[in-house]
């Protein structure tokens, strides 16, 4: 029985991994959700809450083995190409599991699996459908990370973006509609810029396989060459709307401040597949080997994403709530992330990689401690201003220590860890003295902004007869994720070795694009296959058809 | 040429007027700027596999035949066009219903209401019960 389940696994992994969010997602929205509304069925603690949150919680452990299951597969090296309904690629849609994919699908379910578990000492139960969106949510990110096709990652894109418009809005209340509003019109404004980008490459190339681009693109010249850089371009500017870079920020702060702790904790991960997606389309397809249209965002990403880390930092000082303190932070971390992405050197990506890792765990972790350190401050929230002592200050003090540590980049946590590899791999390159400033100067601004904040928050506490003080400590059950988002942050300073070996394995994996087009192509030919694409009209099978252009069209066929 | 100049000129001017109305102040030509940029970006995919006149896009004889991929890609944006569409309407009007207002920034700017910024309240999130 066992061996039977291990070899269908085997067999269907990358596709089994986001069929499951997706099957959650579906049973629970047949158990049916009447959230907190205690008197038709609802509310804390009926049969049904607690169903739900089992069969929701079940899935989401099992998905974290699976992801593992994942990451030990790509370990060894191998690509596993999985060919929907086995047609073959580029004509049919595969999914492709690299080192990066597996990584980023994990590090999704590690941020999970903490946050649903904290969704579910209250959370969960303050609005409807909230467990069922949150695994549609983790299908829409497990197939945008594991998708070899670019039309599919636009689709798996929608699917996170419709999932996180509703956790978004999750609890409601003014503040989230009203920012729920700007979120949503930006990504649809987003989403139809994709799809001019998608348009522009496929008119130039006639595909949309992942693999198959990166060898079309890279034998086009003129005039085609430049509307696939331009097309490039118009992918970053998406992308980089996803990621928060600068100047696609704006909407970042406010909207992740404004969402429920659970919910921005998941969406530390959101502006992760922006990063992911440039890492993909800027590597994979424009990227050094790729002929005329190559590199065709150096010269954009790195200054933007200088400048995106010090704006984040920058906004982290000068934050009126812990809440929008720590997006700023995202954002500052997301900019740091993308300049070893844009330096385009192996060693600098598997520095991006490990201090991607890092810095989406910590953020969620400190997302999760912002709420649990409002909720016993009364009247002023996470506001920072002086306001009542916390119940627990040393507890939650501790903490909030380890938190901004680790987010400011101190020894021995891994975002030390994580800067010292970009300092160390950016060192000899021509933009050295920029990365160098640049992150070094961002860490000092966190660390200054994060100790003003915990100044405020643990010292500058002011009597307040009138305020209740909050009649009991945070609940351990809560406690409990924070300390997970800290346990992980441990592991990965542990276990820095073997995880850089892996993020080095997968930037070497990202630039051999030549053994990437084989696993996908192989059966095609790889880069020999015979083709007529772009397709021109011309059908190079029939010998009675001339090869004469087409008479100008009257009327769209 | 004449029917290229056509399209391409059209999808631009629709663009254009979608993109003008996006960044109007009221929800409502927002939502209409959305949907006409939509159909715009979905003429962009239906043309990106050219121009084609008097060609089936599925293999029957002889003849010209029209890439068919567009056409089915474009479906797909349609449709999930038209569910976003549904969904920021629905948003749009809760958003209205909430805030007595139906400006974007979910209250009214402070020439149109006669009031000054200073004095109207500031409205934080409720981050916490």
């Amino acid at each position: 029985m066992m061996e039977a389940v291990l070899a269908f696994w085997l067999q269907h992994a990358p596709l089994l991994s986001v069929l499951l969010p997706s099957f959650t997602a579906m049973g629970l929205l047949l158990l049916g959700d009447l959230g907190g509304m205690a008197e038709q069925g609802g509310g804390h603690d009926s049969a049904r809450v607690r169903w739900r949150r089992r069969l929701s919680l079940a899935s989401v452990v099992l998905g974290a083995v699976m992801a593992a299951g994942l990451v030990w597969r790509a370990a060894g090296g191998e690509l596993l190409v999985y060919q929907l309904g086995e047609w073959s690629a580029p004509f049919g849609i595969v999914l492709v599991l690299d080192r990066l994919s597996a990584l980023m699908v994990l590090l999704t379910y590690l941020v999970a699996a903490p946050v649903l578990w904290y969704a579910t000492g209250g959370w969960d139960v303050r609005g409807r459908h909230f467990h069922a969106i949150f695994h549609f949510q983790l299908m829409g990110l497990s197939g945008a990370f594991l998708t070899g096709d670019l039309f599919n990652l636009f689709v798996f894109f929608e699917v996170l973006l419709i999932a996180s418009y509703v956790l978004l809005l999750h609890g409601l209340g003014r503040e989230r509609l009203r920012m729920g509003m700007h979120y949503v019109v930006l990504n649809l404004a987003g989403s139809g810029l994709f799809l001019i980008g998608l348009a522009m490459v496929y008119a130039v190339t006639g595909t949309l396989n992942m693999a198959d681009l990166a060898l079309r693109v890279a034998q086009l010249t003129g005039e085609s060459a430049l509307i696939a850089r331009a097309a490039a371009l118009v992918l970053l500017v998406v992308f980089g709307l996803k990621a928060g870079l600068v100047p696609l920020y704006f909407w970042l702060p406010g909207t992740y401040a404004s969402a429920s702790a659970p919910v921005a904790a998941l969406f530390a991960i959101m502006t992760k597949v922006g990063v992911y997606s440039i890492i993909r389309t800027h590597w994979g397809i424009f990227g050094v080997e790729a002929g005329e249209a190559s590199l065709a965002a150096q010269a954009w990403l790195l200054p933007l994403a200088l400048t995106t880390s010090v704006l984040g930092a920058f906004g982290a000082l000068a934050a009126h709530s812990m809440g929008r303190m720590v997006a700023y932070l995202t954002v500052s971390s997301v900019g740091t992330i993308l300049a070893g992405v844009g330096l385009f050197t192996p060693e600098t990506l598997s520095a991006a990689l490990y201090y991607t890792l890092h810095s989406t765990i910590v953020i969620a972790g400190l997302f999760l401690l912002v709420e649990l350190m409002a909720a016993q401050r009364g009247e002023a929230g996470d506001r920072l201003r002086p306001a009542a002592a916390l119940r627990e200050p040393v507890l939650l003090g501790m903490m909030m220590l380890f938190g901004a540590a680790s987010a400011a980049g101190l020894p021995p946590l891994p975002g030390f860890l994580g800067k010292l590899m970009i300092l160390q791999s950016a060192s000899g390159l021509a933009a050295q003295a920029w990365v160098w400033g640049v992150v070094l100067t961002v860490g000092f601004f966190s660390m200054v902004g994060l100790a003003r904040a915990g100044v405020i928050v643990f010292w500058h506490v002011q009597p307040d007869e009138g305020a209740s003080v909050a009649e009991s400590g945070a609940s351990v059950k809560l406690l409990s994720a924070a300390w997970a988002f800290m346990a992980i942050t441990v592991a990965l300073a542990l276990l820095a070795s073997p995880v850089k070996r892996y993020t080095d394995a997968a930037a070497a994996q990202l630039a051999d694009t030549a053994a990437y087009a084989e696993a996908v192509l192989g059966s095609q030919g790889g880069a020999g296959a015979r083709t007529t694409r772009p397709y021109d009209g011309t059908r190079s099978t029939s010998p009675l058809q001339p090869a004469a252009a087409p008479a100008p069209a009257k009327v769209l066929p | 040429m004449s029917m290229e100049f056509l399209l391409a000129t059209g999808i631009g001017f629709v663009t254009a007027c979608g993109i003008y109305l996006m960044l109007r102040g009221r929800t409502f030509p927002v939502v209409l700027g959305l949907s006409l940029f939509g159909y715009a970006v979905n003429v962009f995919i239906f043309v990106m596999g050219r121009l084609w006149s008097n060609a089936q896009p599925i293999l029957v004889g002889e003849g010209p035949v029209a890439d068919p991929l567009p056409q089915a890609l474009v479906l797909t944006a349609i449709v999930i066009g038209f569910a976003t569409t549904g969904f920021v309407i629905e948003l749009a009007l809760r958003n209205r219903h909430e805030s007595d207002s139906d400006h974007v920034d979910g209250r009214e700017p402070a020439h149109a209401a006669g009031r000054s910024p200073a004095a109207e309240a500031t409205h934080h999130g409720e981050r916490q019960p």
